[in-house]
């Protein structure tokens, strides 16, 4: 469905941000995209979603197709209507706003005028924004928000929905929920979702595919189950390590490890 | 008490005049947080427009409006066009600055087309006496205050209502998630100079049916600094009211005090309540969640 070949996006004409960054997602499915911070997960999804330009960033080489079409040169709004939504990082909700006029503002690419039925399935999966509809957005919760977020993305019916760490911030609690609805726009909607996350052990549970990005370039993909045995994912990842072994072998072999991914 | 009536009245309809220039003011600055100096020049076309009209062209003062209006809206996108798009991603204070350029410019086109000369201009909206309250009012009077109530109305329901209206809050709000649910920036700033561009003119269209035009119109423009600062920069309740008040408070201090303090008296006021409140009487308040 989703097509990264090569990608190369550089940042204010000088800094190369993402070196030759490829990648695939399947229709139908949740793909997961870990990395640290600084990897180029959110340029990968502005990269997609044609948000560079206001931050002066540029994709330069390779290309970027969505259902068997090149978008890396079309514009944010075209983007939209062709299916493909970002949920950006840190919520972004119109604080201003009430909570049922962010949605709305979500359902802005929407032909018809009459968003009733699209609210109506938002607040099916998140009753609690009913509760909130008259709300000035700025004063929910930051779980309320995510959700505000997510929602949001939901009244554009998306095909493809990418979503930037919607983890950020909340108790590992809400992080359950909202994973929880994911799976399940996911399962009962179809839409596709490319989960960027730093969370790699909730990502893993949900995914049905992950890469793993560092510096700029994929460095390692594979089947959730796979990746989960892989011991460099263990280590630096899901912060899991042989027990028994002496550490000072295990640190040299860490330093020599961490430095063949970086390379 | 005749006096007093009479006095209101006439603040109101200055009120109400001013309170559609800032409207537009308001609106500019809600939807892209710049500060458009060249508002009271936006005023000054539109009141030499309708003159054009009616005066020079012999139109009827109802297709007259209605060509104004279309050539108000031709000036905001053109300048949103021209001016504004190229500076998309500069700094706010250097757009700010380009409207004031832009200023000069329009006071120029109109001196080179019109001359700078004051011309009488027969009032086109019926501005026969009535009485109201015992006090004797020109019906055109009544038409400004009637117009700007109809606009507040009308923006509210544009504002609140309408998917423009919420997309241009949400663009106000927060430009860059705006563009990432398919609200094309753009376009939303071509909207609000456009409608900036409009009540302006309505406006300076119904001060040129009062006073008749000149250069000096611009200057009225510039009246609308006080109106939004005193009702917050980004309220449309806000100018209205502002503009009430301001009209208000120059025709009680002109018509009891004496001329002359009626120009500072709005601006002593405006800085007490800035004092207060200094958002402004309904500006909005920058959300902190704690």
């Amino acid at each position: 469905m989703l097509t990264l070949n090569n990608v190369e996006v550089i940042y204010n004409d000088v800094i190369l941000v993402l070196k030759g960054m490829s990648m695939q997602v399947a229709e139908g499915k949740i793909v997961g995209l870990l990395g640290s911070n600084g990897a180029g997960k959110s340029t990968t999804l502005k990269a997609i979603s044609g948000l560079l330009k206001p931050e002066d960033g540029e994709v330069t080489d390779g290309s970027i197709e969505f259902l068997g079409e090149a978008i890396h040169h079309t514009d944010a709004a075209d983007i939209v209507r062709k299916g493909i939504f970002q949920v950006m990082e840190g919520r972004r909700v119109f604080e201003h706003l009430t909570t049922e006029e962010n949605l709305i503002a979500g359902g802005y690419t929407r032909r018809d005028m009459n968003l009733s039925d699209e609210l109506d399935m938002v607040y099916s999966y998140f009753p609690r924004l009913k509760e909130r509809r008259a709300q000035t957005a700025g004063y929910l919760s930051g779980g309320e928000q995510q959700m505000l977020a997510i929602g949001r993305a939901l009244m554009a019916q998306p095909k493809l929905m990418m979503l930037d760490e919607p983890s950020l911030g909340l108790a590992p609690m809400l992080v359950m929920e909202i994973f929880g609805i994911i799976k399940r726009i996911n399962e009962e909607k179809g839409t596709t979702i490319l989960l960027v996350e730093q969370n790699a052990n909730l990502t893993l549970g949900v995914a049905d595919y992950a890469y793993i990005m560092e510096n700029g370039r994929i460095v390692l993909e594979g089947y959730p189950a796979d990746l989960r045995e892989n011991a460099d994912v263990r280590e630096f990842y899901l912060g899991l390590t042989e027990v028994g072994q002496r550490k000072s072998y295990r640190d040299v072999k860490h330093y020599k490890r961490r430095k063949r991914w970086l390379s | 008490m005749d006096l007093f009536i009479q006095l209101s009245l006439t603040g109101l309809t200055n009120g109400a005049i001013l309170a559609l220039a800032a409207l537009g003011f308001v609106l500019i600055y809600k939807s892209s947080d710049v500060l458009n100096f060249a508002q009271g020049e936006f005023l000054l076309v539109g009141a030499y427009v309708i003159y054009a009209m009616i005066a020079q062209f012999g139109l009827h003062w109802t297709i007259g409006m209605a060509l104004t209006i279309l050539v108000s809206i031709g000036v905001g996108v053109t300048v949103e066009r021209l001016v504004l798009r190229p500076m998309i991603g500069e700094p706010i204070i250097s757009v700010i600055m380009v409207t004031i350029g832009l200023s000069s410019l329009l006071k120029a086109i109109v001196s080179t087309i019109w001359g700078n000369q004051p011309k009488a201009f027969p009032p086109f909206i019926p501005s026969q006496p009535v009485r109201v309250f015992g006090a004797t009012v020109g019906l055109d009077r009544l038409w400004a205050i009637v117009i700007a109530i109809l606009m507040l109305g009308l923006f509210n329901f544009f504002f609140r209502r309408s998917k423009e209206g919420i997309a241009m809050r949400a663009v106000a709000d927060d430009q860059q998630a705006a563009l990432s649910m398919g609200i094309s920036v753009k376009k939303i700033f071509a909207w609000a100079w456009s409608i900036a561009a409009t009540t302006a003119a309505i406006g300076g269209a119904l001060v040129a049916n009062i006073v008749g035009v000149g250069p000096e119109l611009a200057g009225f423009g510039l009246r609308v600094f006080p109106v939004v600062i005193l009702g917050g920069l980004d309220s449309i309740p806000g100018a209205i009211i502002g503009g009430v008040i301001i009209g208000l408070l120059e025709a009680y201090t002109g018509g009891y005090i004496g001329q002359g303090l009626n120009q500072v008296l709005p601006f002593i006021v405006l800085i007490v309540i800035l004092m207060i409140r200094p958002y402004g009487l309904f500006g909005q308040e920058i959300i902190e969640r704690v």
